[in-house]
């Protein structure tokens, strides 16, 4: 085709014939599509769209066209031009997607590969145990106490109105500390409760006196499954103006709800403790006990002996008070369904793991 | 204490269908542990039957005699028919009447009884001896029934052996001796059912006489406030304990011996009083209650012969002691085969006396156990009444009408107890008539009182409220009452634990966890998170330990607080750091195939006051003065909070991953610094240092210090000593004092700049000996307050550096609070800091 005799390459100035721009669209678009991936499609990109490719060949035709034909045919090369590109756009779109996606998949791991790179670590239950009383009590305004574990006899014992020939003194199973000619008779003993620390707070601090001692203590119990030389207490201790047993009952509910559910209830038996007077023990019964809902033994308590308040410098005239103390040892077994206390302290780090890393 | 239902039956009405399970649950309120019960019907299963032997044939030949038996057990056996029995016992004959277990039943051990062939016949079941239907030793024949009984053949024979009965086995707390007797029990079991007692103590029973049944000598009459004795002549020797009372006394746990010996336990185990029989025969001349002499001897019935000392009191004859008395008495004058003459002894005993003397001794006999907790002084006239009877009546003689009687029994003294005392400590409203028939209930008297308080100040805890005062005396049984608040007890005790109220009283204002408590849980939480697993150790270490962990002679952890009676001899120290136990804990980790470990524990350690001496004796009649107490305190072993970590094999283990990493020296002290850091001390007043302290390497061992003071140590074990516990090498440790540390301050807030940091990095070559902690405070002094953080990120030991020398290499960060720093200002303050290690340490620029 030719309008007039021109000097130009028919060849190119067939170029901007709209057939052949079509098929320029028709082609890139083709190839477009059958480009794979991001590279690929950009490899495409200077064949049908950089200076060599037929479209910008075509636009370089466009000056040899006489004025009135320049117009009509830029505005065909641009049409094209633009159909390339967004052609182009529209394939990029697709395979930078299918590439991420690829991606994606390419970089799947197994997630169930075992993660311990970093071994756990765990306080021991017994040390979380006595902590969650604590901050218990803590909350109700108790203050947390504390006291030696090797003690004079006096605070052992003698303060706490279990005279030196009182068969309760005997009961005790009492580890004596040597004096330093090897004999017994240094007038030290590893404690054997934490009552101890009821002496030692009566005689440094006034009442009102609300606290919780949680602590280890010594009896001279050969070690088996449900002995241990070495075991833990938490006692509470409380004197104030017109405390009665009312007092000890509700506060010993509420400890019991805090420990064992809810649901959890206490009962009394009456008992015998040299430093209490009335004394019980108290047994507390909670549906998830392991072997089905039940009563279980839990501690012993009282109202403090007026004998023992006398003795550590508190008027019993003025102030009353009561006492209790249980074995957070057989707490942590009852609650957990622990079978053998010396899992307590032969330190396997199983146990600890266990049942040492929640609250 | 073991005791059948049957025998407490004798003196109170308990409700005749009583369930077991109810009389449980009132002992148990009543303050009676039940340790177990034993229904003895149950103990033997299937058909235990009343049998009429019809004909005996002595079957020969067989190597001891053999019978082959008919016996009727009318239509038990289905048949009626006689039922056959080939039977070794030879106690019985035609028309006696005799227990039969048929074939089908279980006796106790679980020995099942069935129908088979034996010595030529058919046997199809058993005639049952004492022994085998658990009722006691007896195994010398079967039981044949007395003519007394007139059961039928056929009929149950449980009822008829005692196999109907339960038994129960009670812990009575130690300050009810009452409770230890029948007489207490019974007295205990009426309150509960509100049913009437009858007390066997109220038997008749004659006063002491002119003319004593035995001349006697109370030297003590504080060792013995009572003496009673009377004396049986012409017992038959032969007479045999009657069954009923043996098969009591092996209820109760006690050995039938003799007929005069089983009456005084028996009537030990019914009124509460612990007797003594004496051969009169065999006594030589008149009888003196006295303390014995230091080194006296005296060979008691267990056959031991037992030095005396002047507290111990002893009954003496002219041959000097003849009875440890309250505890056990002698060889030399107790009952035999042949005695004929019985002196009944019932005397009353200082409580306290009897127990050091039982603790002395190790005697802790059923005697020395009531004594201890006290016995009713106004019994021992009945109980020797109750014992005479029971001789007379099986074993004939005649009692003297001479009867001892030495008193000194001073009456007791009333309590006076506010009426409203006991709703004051109980919280439950018990009007005063309440109180005064509860206390009536126990044997108390009553009667309306005046305060008694000005004049009696031994009386304790009365405080003086309005309304009533009561004068309560207690009964003679009840000697562990004698404050107003053992009666508040005995109030709420019988009027019911149940009815106290539930109310949370309310506490003024706490202040929650103290700086040291809360410490210590920042601590244990700290290493937890770092991977440590807590354990808790026991204290008790061996004498060895200290040469174990190589301390010097002159170590102060060497003095050790010794236990007097250990469990075990071979640890009897108490720990003096914390490393013994927790490195034993890693050993049995390790034994039990866990390879990488890192515990650590938190617990106290024993110092001794070296030279202390003994506490001064203090008295609980009133509070000890502060100086007092100062001075009984400074005996008690310092007593510090330590806490330490162990570690072995790897700290971060191989995997999948890649390769683990082991733990060592490095991890030691880090876990240190992160206690410090957990504990609030600041970095910059924790230094570390290289020290010499077992038992750890000489080359790898820190020492940290907080403000200059040394507050432990940690590196990798000393070869030696991890060879000498049975250790991996490299097994690394630390323990720190965290009773030494100082309060944590109050941290000032630090000035977090918005600006760009500078960062440069400087390598410096120093002296291999200069220690890296050095370098870093020299850079930090000389590069002033733009230094925000220094980081030694490699550490170089090369030919090029020259031998003795190494590289270390640091990332200074610096930034302003308020503007970007030039590349100038930086360069300055590197070279300042360079400057300053170049002066104190000798550093120079790598590569300058």
């Amino acid at each position: 085709m030719s309008y007039r005799n021109d000097p130009y390459d028919p060849k190119q100035v067939a170029l901007l014939d709209p057939a052949a721009l079509a098929e320029a669209v028709a082609d890139a678009t083709k190839a477009f599509e059958a480009a794979a991936d991001p590279d690929a499609l950009t490899a495409l990109r200077s064949v049908h769209l950089g200076d060599r490719s037929p479209i910008s060949l075509a636009r370089r035709e466009i000056g040899a066209l006489p004025p009135a034909a320049k117009s009509d045919a830029g505005k065909r090369v641009n049409e094209a031009r633009r159909a390339i590109e967004s052609a182009y756009a529209e394939r990029a779109e697709v395979v930078e997607r299918e590439q991420a996606e690829r991606v994606l998949v390419e970089e799947r791991v197994d997630v169930t590969l075992p993660y311990d790179r970093r071994p756990r670590g765990a306080r021991h239950p017994l040390s979380t145990l006595m902590e969650s009383i604590s901050d218990l009590f803590v909350g109700m305004g108790y203050e947390v106490a504390e006291g030696p574990e090797v003690d004079l006899e006096w605070v052992n014992f003698d303060a706490l109105n279990i005279p030196a020939d009182h068969p309760a003194r005997g009961l005790m199973d009492t580890f004596h500390i040597a004096s330093s000619d090897g004999s017994a008779g240094s007038g030290l003993v590893l404690r054997t409760h934490t009552s101890t620390v009821q002496t030692r707070t009566m005689l440094s601090r006034k009442p009102p006196i609300y606290v919780i001692v949680p602590g280890r203590v010594y009896r001279t119990d050969e070690i088996d499954a449900t002995h241990s030389p070495v075991f833990h207490q938490a006692e509470g201790l409380v004197v104030d103006k017109g405390i009665t047993m009312a007092h000890l009952r509700g506060t010993l509910d509420h400890f019991a709800r805090a420990m064992f559910g809810p649901e959890a209830k206490t009962r009394w038996r009456p008992h015998y403790f040299p430093f209490t007077e009335p004394s019980a023990e108290f047994d507390v019964w909670f549906p998830e006990h392991r072997d089905g809902p039940q009563w279980v033994e839990w501690g012993g308590c009282g109202m403090v002996n007026p004998r023992v308040l006398r003795a550590c410098g508190v008027d019993p005239e003025v102030y009353s008070g009561f006492a209790f103390g249980m074995g957070i040892d057989r707490t942590l077994m009852i609650r957990h369904g622990v079978s053998d206390i010396r899992h307590l302290f032969e330190g396997d780090v199983r146990f600890s793991r266990a049942l040492g890393t929640g609250a | 204490m073991r005791v059948s239902v049957s025998w407490l039956r004798e003196y109170v009405d308990l409700p005749a269908d009583l369930p077991t399970g109810d009389l449980e649950q009132a002992l148990v309120d009543l303050g009676i542990e039940v340790e177990s019960v034993v229904d003895l019907a149950a103990t033997v299963t299937g058909q235990l039957v009343v049998g009429e032997v019809r004909e005996i044939e002595e079957l020969t030949g067989f190597k001891k005699p053999i019978r082959f038996c008919r016996v009727d057990v009318g239509a038990a056996n289905g048949t009626g028919e006689p039922q056959e029995i080939v039977c070794g016992a030879r106690n019985f004959a035609p028309g006696d009447r005799v227990v039969v277990i048929l074939p089908g039943g279980v006796l106790p051990g679980g020995f099942a009884i069935g129908a088979r062939k034996t010595y030529g016949h058919n046997s199809a079941g058993m005639i049952c001896s004492a022994k085998e239907l658990g009722l006691g030793d007896d195994h010398s024949g079967i039981i044949v029934l007395g003519p007394d009984v007139t059961a039928k053949p056929g009929d149950d024979a449980r009822p008829l052996v005692g196999l109907d009965d339960v038994v129960f086995d009670l812990e009575i707390t130690p300050d009810r001796g009452y409770a230890l007797s029948l007489r207490g029990l019974a007295r205990e079991l009426s309150h509960a059912f509100d049913v009437p007692l009858r007390d066997p103590a109220l038997m008749p029973a004659p006063g002491g006489t002119e003319t004593p049944a035995y001349p006697v000598e109370v030297r003590d009459t504080v060792g013995c406030d009572r003496f009673t004795a009377r004396l049986v002549r012409g017992v038959d020797p032969t007479a045999p304990t009657p069954s009923w009372m043996a098969q009591r006394l092996v209820t109760a746990g006690i050995r039938s011996i003799s007929l005069p010996v089983d009456i005084t336990n028996y009537v030990m185990l019914e009124l509460g009083q612990p007797m003594h029989a004496f051969d009169a025969d065999r006594i030589a001349g008149p009888l003196v209650v006295r303390r014995a002499e230091a080194g006296e001897k005296l060979t008691t019935l267990d056959g031991v012969s037992r030095v005396l000392t002047a507290d111990d009191m002893v009954i003496c004859d002219d041959t000097g002691p003849i009875s440890l008395a309250a505890v056990m008495g002698g060889e030399t004058s107790e009952v035999v085969a042949g005695t004929t003459t019985v002196l009944f002894e019932a005397a009353h005993w200082d409580p306290a006396m009897v127990g050091r003397t039982a603790r002395r001794h190790k005697l802790f006999s059923e005697a020395a156990k009531r004594w201890e907790r006290g016995v009713d002084p106004a019994v021992a006239l009945v109980a020797l009444e109750r014992a005479v009877r029971l001789l007379t009546e099986h074993g004939g003689g005649t009692p003297s009408a001479e009867i001892l009687d030495i008193d000194h029994v001073r009456p007791r003294t009333p309590i006076s107890l506010p009426a409203d005392l006991p709703t004051r400590r109980v919280g439950v409203e018990y009007p005063p008539a309440r109180v005064v028939a509860l206390l009536e209930r126990v044997g108390c008297t009553v009667a309306q009182g005046t305060d008694r308080l000005s004049e009696d100040p031994g009386t304790v805890g009365v405080a003086s409220g309005v309304g009533a005062v009561l004068s309560v005396t207690p009964p003679t049984w009840r000697p562990d009452l004698t404050d107003p608040a053992d009666l508040v007890e005995e109030v709420v005790r019988l009027d019911g634990y149940d009815r106290v109220p539930s109310v949370l009283p309310t506490a003024p204002a706490g202040r929650g966890l103290t700086p040291r408590q809360r410490r210590r849980r920042a601590v244990a939480g700290s290493l937890a998170e770092r991977g440590y697993v807590e354990v808790l150790a026991h204290p008790f270490v061996s004498p060895e330990l200290a040469d174990q962990l190589g301390l010097p002679a002159d170590d102060p952890r060497r003095p050790a607080v010794r236990v007097a009676n250990p469990l075990s001899e071979e640890e009897p120290l108490l720990r003096t750091t914390l490393l013994g136990p927790l490195l034993g804990i890693l050993k049995r980790n390790l034994g039990r195939g866990h390879r990488d470990l890192a515990l650590y524990e938190i617990g106290a350690v024993f110092h001794p006051r070296l030279g202390a001496g003994s506490p001064p004796a203090m008295g609980v009649d009133r509070r000890p003065t502060d100086a007092e107490f100062a001075a009984a305190d400074a005996v008690v072993p310092a007593q510090p909070v330590h806490v330490a970590v162990v570690l072995s094999g790897d700290l971060d283990p191989a995997g999948w991953w890649g390769a683990g990493r082991p733990a060592g020296w490095a991890d030691a002290i880090e876990a240190a610094r992160d206690v410090l850091a957990a504990a609030g001390i600041p970095d910059e007043r924790v230094e570390v240092r290289a020290a010499e302290y077992a038992p750890w390497h000489p080359g790898r061992c820190a020492e940290l210090r907080v403000d200059g003071s040394v507050v432990g140590h940690a590196g990798e074990l000393h070869p030696v000593v991890a060879a000498a516990l049975e250790l991996p090498r490299r097994t690394s440790a630390m323990e720190l004092d965290l009773d030494a540390l100082p309060p944590t301050p109050v941290t000032p807030a630090p000035t977090v700049s918005g600006f760009p940091p500078a960062l440069i990095d400087v390598a410096l070559v120093v002296d291999d000996s200069v220690p890296a902690e050095q370098v870093r405070r020299a850079l930090e002094a000389g590069a002033g307050e733009l230094l925000e953080d220094v980081r030694l990120f490699d550490v170089y030991a090369g030919a090029q550096l020259g031998e003795g020398r190494r590289s270390l290499a640091y990332k200074l960060t610096f930034r302003a609070p308020d503007r970007t720093l030039t590349v100038e200002e930086a360069v300055a303050a590197r070279d300042a800091a360079v400057a300053v290690a170049a002066e104190r340490l000798g550093a120079t620029l790598r590569g300058a």
